[in-house]
This record gives C-alpha cells, structure tokens and sequence, in this order.
C-alpha cells in the first residue's frame, strides 16, 4: 500500500521529495531590460525569435527553453517521460507545436498565467507517484501573440488602463526527478545544484475556481487576487502553517493592483502576509521607466521569475521555504463579449531547500 | 442561480476594487488628447490651404486633406508609430481620421499571417466594422427622418 500523501482538504504532501533538476528560462529584450536582467539564461533580442509569425515564435521560444532545460539537466530527451506545458494560446498552440518536435509524452495544459503552478503540480505528482522518474515542466507566453488573442492589433493606438498588465514575453522550464541533481559538468550540464544544495517540491496546494463576480479583463489582478487568497489560506490551514513559516510567498501575476486586494482580503481573514509576500509580474519589469502599468502576467510571467529567480534562490539557500502561487484568470474572448465574469484560479508549490550530500 | 447575498457580496467587492484601482490623470489626459487632435486638425487645415492656394476647389482640397491624412496614419502605424501617439493621445488620435485608418491598416498587418482572404478578407475591419455598420445605419436612419420630414413639411 502507497503511504498517502493526501493532507488536509487541497493538498498533497510529498514523503519522498519531488528534486528540481534544472530549470531555464528565455526572454525577450524588455524582459532583459528590467530589474531581474541578468537572472535570465538567455534573451533574444529578435521578438519573432526567428520565426514568420508570432505563434510561432511562441512555440520556438517555448521549445528552445524545454531544451535548455533538458540539457542544463545533464539528462537526455528518451530520460524524460512526460511533459507538461501550456500557454495562453487558443487551444494551448504554442505549446503543442514547441513540444512535438521534442518527442517527448505531452499532456498540454490551460490555466491561463496558473499554468506553471498547474504543471509544477502535476508534474510533482507524476514524479512521487512513480509514474516518471523525469518530467518536464514548460509554459511561455508571447506579448503579441496574447495581445492577438485577447486585445488588439499590435498597431492600434489605443490606451491600456492604469490597472492593465504587460504580457511578459518569455519562457520558463524545469525538469522534475526523484532523485538530487547530478554536480554541474562545466561545458555539458548545469543541473540546479549548488555547494549548498538543491530544490524540492515537498507539497502542493491545489486551487478552487473563485469566482467574485468581475467582469474587467482590464483589471485581471482584480479577477485573480480571490482566488490567491483562497488558495493561501487553504494551504496554511491544510499544512497547519502560519504565513512566517514561509520565507517567501510569491504570487504569479496579481501586478499592483492585486498585491493591495490579496493583502487586504488575507487581512480579512486575519492572515497577515505582508512580509512576505513578492509578485512576479512585479519584480520582472520596472513599472513606471517601462511603462507596464500594474506589472507583468501571462503563463511566462511566473514561469521566467520561477526558473530565473526564485528556484536558484532557494537552491542556493537565500530562502529555505517558499511557497509560490502563479494566478490565472480564466476568461475567453468569447466569453468576455457575451458579458460573462471572469474566474480566476491559484495553485500552491512549496519549494524548499535541501542540503545534498556529496 | 445566483442567490442575493452572493449578488451583494459581488457588489461590495467591486465597490472595493474600483475604490483601490488606480486611474489615469482625467485632466492631463484630456489635454493631451485635446493637443494630438488638435495637432492632427492643424495639419489638415494646413493641406485643405495648401491644396486652395494650388488651385484645387473647396471640395477638392477637403478629399486632398482626407487621403493624405489617411496615407500618414497608414504609414506611421506601418513604421510601429501610430500606437505611440494613440497610447500618448488617447482619444485625441483615435477619432479624427486617421484613427479609423490606423485601426484598419493594424488590423491588416496582424492577420496578414493568416492569408489574404481568412486573414485580410476578412478581419481587415475587425476594429473599424462597428463604425462603418453602425456609421451607415444612423445615416440611413436620419435620412429616412429627413424624407419624412420633407414630405410632411415640417421642413423645405
């Protein structure tokens, strides 16, 4: 019999700990150019990363940061037994074309900007179920190819409200195993391994669709920040936890504007995560030099920060425990025309740091 | 369905979020639409009074204005400038003229990739459709009120 790994209401805790092996990220020149720059493992100045259309564009930039990823794992494509990803095209395109030329076992996912925490989720789960010893775990997302999808034309001259966020152009990925990752082999590999040790997946919370009755696409931190507060409650009250049990919470893309509402709807509930709380779709751009309003979204907002950022950070010991908790708001064009509400979802990943012995 | 309290429970948190949602400055954006249209009128004026003193009729010089105006627009969203003034004018860029060639000419240039009649064809108006139907449609309707009008004599 499998020992349960099922804890409170929402959430799994893992008895054997899912390893991060390696992760990469890719991003565009804007990206680049803001305040977590010189995190990121490349960044392509051209916006079509070669490509003739911006879809694909996305699917390179997507592909190229999953082979990354492998290669920094020191693993080889035929290691890898599924993968997870999407994007925030119209059924998940970027994804399903940047990893069919991969060749590897693909389940595409759709959790708007949540995606990285929905693949992280079920990739941890695959990996401590024994169904892979080795997933990958990969979304992207593209600031034309959304502005398509969801908005308008790139040429239309329009103005964006001072609640609206910039669609980060970017990539992140990570491979997931069962075991620490190898040493780094300079020139060949560089899995996520430093002197000090590597990063675990040792839980995750599993987010409700909330739903507070919002209507603005303009306003999706709005949409979101309910079901971030939801999904945090749920985790500390799952795992018995008060907010200074983590060093870190970092949201995935609530920007300004639902940084304030999370705290204030936390605050509510009498959860003060004030000091620790980070939003990616903050910390990746320079709101007011670069004129990205509330901050960044999209699947590639808090999948680059995760793999550029975050997950270095706690494998080299700068945190000991974060829980990171990317938001989606879940809304088509279609549905956004017939006057529906927007849902937003939150899924939860601790990350912790692990000593490796040598 | 939806039941009461839940609807208030909506209510009290959009009250919430429109009272923390940051807005942009009403008055700095009026003028700044108020300057871009205005600059974008004065350069109008400036073809109809060149076209005149070149000899072309009032009627003439006003269809010089209205094309090369258009040209402009189409070239400046083709060089990736038009958004900037749009962004920077707001609705002082988006209802003269060259607005409504900018929508188009964007709309062309996105959906290019998609082929020349699915893409084009047929997304080519996709911001400016409304404005041609619905531009059209009160035409026909005051020009229906104008021939009734006609014939009941309320006007000659």
């Amino acid at each position: 019999m499998i020992p349960s790994c099922m804890q409170g209401a929402a959430s799994l805790s893992f008895p054997i700990p899912v390893y991060v092996q390696s992760c990469a990220s890719i991003v565009s020149q804007k990206e680049a150019e803001g305040p977590l720059g010189k995190h990121f493992d490349m960044v392509c100045p051209d916006p079509k990363f070669g490509e003739d259309t911006w879809e694909a564009s996305e699917s390179t930039l997507q592909k190229d940061t999953a082979l990354l990823a492998i290669r920094k794992s020191g693993l080889s494509i035929p290691e890898i037994r599924l993968a997870f990803a999407g994007d925030l095209l119209a059924q998940t395109s970027a994804s399903s074309f940047g990893i069919a030329g991969i060749g590897i076992p693909f389940y595409g996912l759709f959790g708007a900007c949540s995606t990285m925490g929905e693949a992280l989720s079920l990739g941890a789960m695959a990996v401590s179920a024994g169904y892979a010893s080795h997933v990958l775990c990969a979304t992207s997302s593209h600031f034309a190819t959304a502005e398509k999808e969801f908005r308008f034309p790139l040429g239309y001259g329009s103005q964006r409200p001072a609640s609206a966020t910039w669609t980060v152009t970017g990539s992140g990925a990570c491979v997931l195993g069962d075991c620490p990752p190898a040493l780094p082999v300079p020139g060949q590999s560089a899995p996520l391994r430093t002197e000090k040790g590597c990063a675990v997946i040792q839980g995750i919370t599993t987010g409700k669709l909330i739903d507070y009755g919002m209507k603005d696409s303009l306003n999706m931190g709005a949409c979101m920040a309910p079901a971030a507060c939801d999904t945090i409650c749920q985790n500390l009250f799952d795992f018995g936890r008060s907010p200074d049990d983590y060093d870190c919470i970092f949201t995935g893309d609530l920007g300004t504007v639902g940084q304030r509402i999370l705290q204030d709807l936390l605050l509510e509930k009498g959860v003060d995560i004030s000091r620790q709380h980070q939003d990616c779709g903050m910390l990746i751009y320079d709101s007011k030099a670069q004129d990205t309003h509330a901050g960044g979204s999209g699947c590639g907002c808090a999948a680059s920060v995760l793999t550029s950022f975050i997950l270095p950070g706690v494998a080299d010991g700068k945190w000991n425990r974060v829980l990171f908790v990317p938001t989606g708001a879940l809304l088509s064009k279609v549905s956004f025309n017939e006057g529906d509400t927007i849902p937003g979802i939150a899924h939860a990943v601790i990350i912790e740091h692990r000593e490796v012995q040598p | 369905m939806e039941n009461p309290q839940q609807k208030k429970k909506q209510q009290e948190y959009a009250r919430y979020v429109k009272q923390v949602t940051p807005m942009h400055c009403l008055p700095s954006n009026m003028a700044k639409a108020f300057l871009t249209g205005g600059i974008i009128c004065v350069i109008g004026e400036g073809i109809i009074s060149l076209a005149e003193t070149w000899g072309a009729s009032q009627k003439d010089a006003g269809t010089w204005c209205s094309v090369i105006l258009i040209l402009l627009s189409v070239i400046l969203t083709g060089l990736n400038i038009y958004p900037k003034i749009g962004r920077f004018g707001g609705a002082g860029s988006l209802v003269p003229i060259t607005g409504f060639a900018n929508s188009v000419a964007a709309s062309a240039i996105e959906f290019k990739a998609e082929g020349q009649v699915f893409g084009i064809g047929c997304k080519i108006f996709t911001i400016a459709g409304p404005v041609i139907l619905y531009g059209i449609m009160s035409s026909w309707i005051l020009g229906v009120i104008y021939y009734i009008l006609r014939i009941t004599e309320v006007i000659s």
